[in-house]
């Protein structure tokens, strides 16, 4: 994990950036993505799919790019913080790296997962923290956009 | 809009918002987690160290948030709603399906051993037009409920057709 040290209400301040977290994608990465979600859309890993002809080859799923964003929060909350709302937009397709060999991939794309606090607010008694998160390339162009809202402990 | 697709969009409104498709039972393994939480890259001890889980107040292991657990049988391609609706827009002229966006909403965590259901509804239809053409947009609702009957989450999924 990024940040293993726990984050508290305390420690949010309106417009404090998130711990950034760096990903890549290789097709290899994405084919253990499909078996693992269960989504076999031939986008992600067929060259030959028309499918992927039309987006200039195969593209990264959505939904990978979603839980990297949801891994964003997760990491910084720490075990005592909740994610209790997340939502997501692709705005632009991602590509996957091909694989040079067994284990190493070519040159390629690597995306900064990224957010900042725009919200800190009480209610009902419950302490929450609202986020905008978004993720990156590599000329900073934002690929996917997003928000969160957590639920962080005060310091005992 | 042109009223072509005006037209179109509320004929597919009329028939289809509303619908609540077969609920899905869903199995939650410890083992689809880590394989799950390995393909993201995510080594969050909550969901892969059941030592460390144990400490905290969840007191086993969790999900990630987003991970609902495996369908018993489940096959490829969309779900029985989402895959019908989504074949109404190809017909209609606006094929292809698109990841929109999701939404969710995180209320109880799930442990591995937990039955998730899952049961989805059509939740809006509407269209855009841009520059390249039209798309139309469906929206997904979908509840999760544990074996006590409690709901979980819920998420929103927006999935859409590009005018061919």
């Amino acid at each position: 994990m990024a940040n293993s040290k726990q984050l508290y209400w305390e420690d949010i301040a309106v417009e404090m950036e998130i711990p950034q977290l760096t990903k890549i994608a290789t097709t290899q990465m994405l084919v253990q993505w499909a078996g693992a979600s269960g989504d076999l859309n031939p986008h992600h890993y067929d060259a030959g799919t028309p499918l992927a002809a039309a987006t200039g080859g195969i593209i990264v799923h959505g939904a990978l790019k979603r839980q990297w964003l949801v891994q964003l929060m997760t990491d910084w909350i720490g075990s005592k913080g909740i994610l209790k709302k997340f939502s997501c937009q692709y705005r632009a397709i991602d590509k996957p790296r091909s694989m040079k060999d067994f284990t190493d991939p070519l040159d390629g794309e690597t995306w900064l997962c990224r957010g900042n606090v725009t919200k800190k607010y009480e209610e009902d008694g419950i302490c929450y923290t609202d986020c905008n998160i978004w993720i990156e390339n590599g000329t900073g162009q934002k690929t996917t956009l997003g928000s969160a809202t957590v639920i962080l402990p005060a310091k005992e | 809009m042109s009223n072509d697709i005006k037209a179109k969009v509320e004929e597919l409104k009329q028939k289809y918002i509303g619908t609540i498709g077969e609920p899905t039972v869903m199995e939650v393994e410890w083992g689809s987690i880590k394989r799950f939480a390995q393909a993201v890259g995510d080594q969050n001890p909550l969901w892969n160290d059941a030592e460390f889980a144990r400490k905290t107040e969840y007191g086993q292991v969790i999900c990630p948030p987003g991970f609902f657990g495996w369908a018993a049988k489940s096959k490829p391609g969309l779900s029985g709603l989402t895959a019908k609706m989504m074949g109404e827009f190809a017909v209609s002229g606006f094929p292809g399906v698109l990841d929109g966006g999701m939404e969710y909403e995180f209320n109880i965590p799930i442990h591995p051993g937990d039955i998730i259901i899952s049961s989805g509804k059509i939740a809006d239809i509407y269209a855009k037009e841009g520059r390249t053409g039209a798309s139309i947009f469906g929206v997904v609702e979908i509840t999760y409920t544990n074996q006590n009957g409690d709901v979980v989450a819920k998420s929103r999924a927006t999935l859409i057709g590009r005018q061919a």
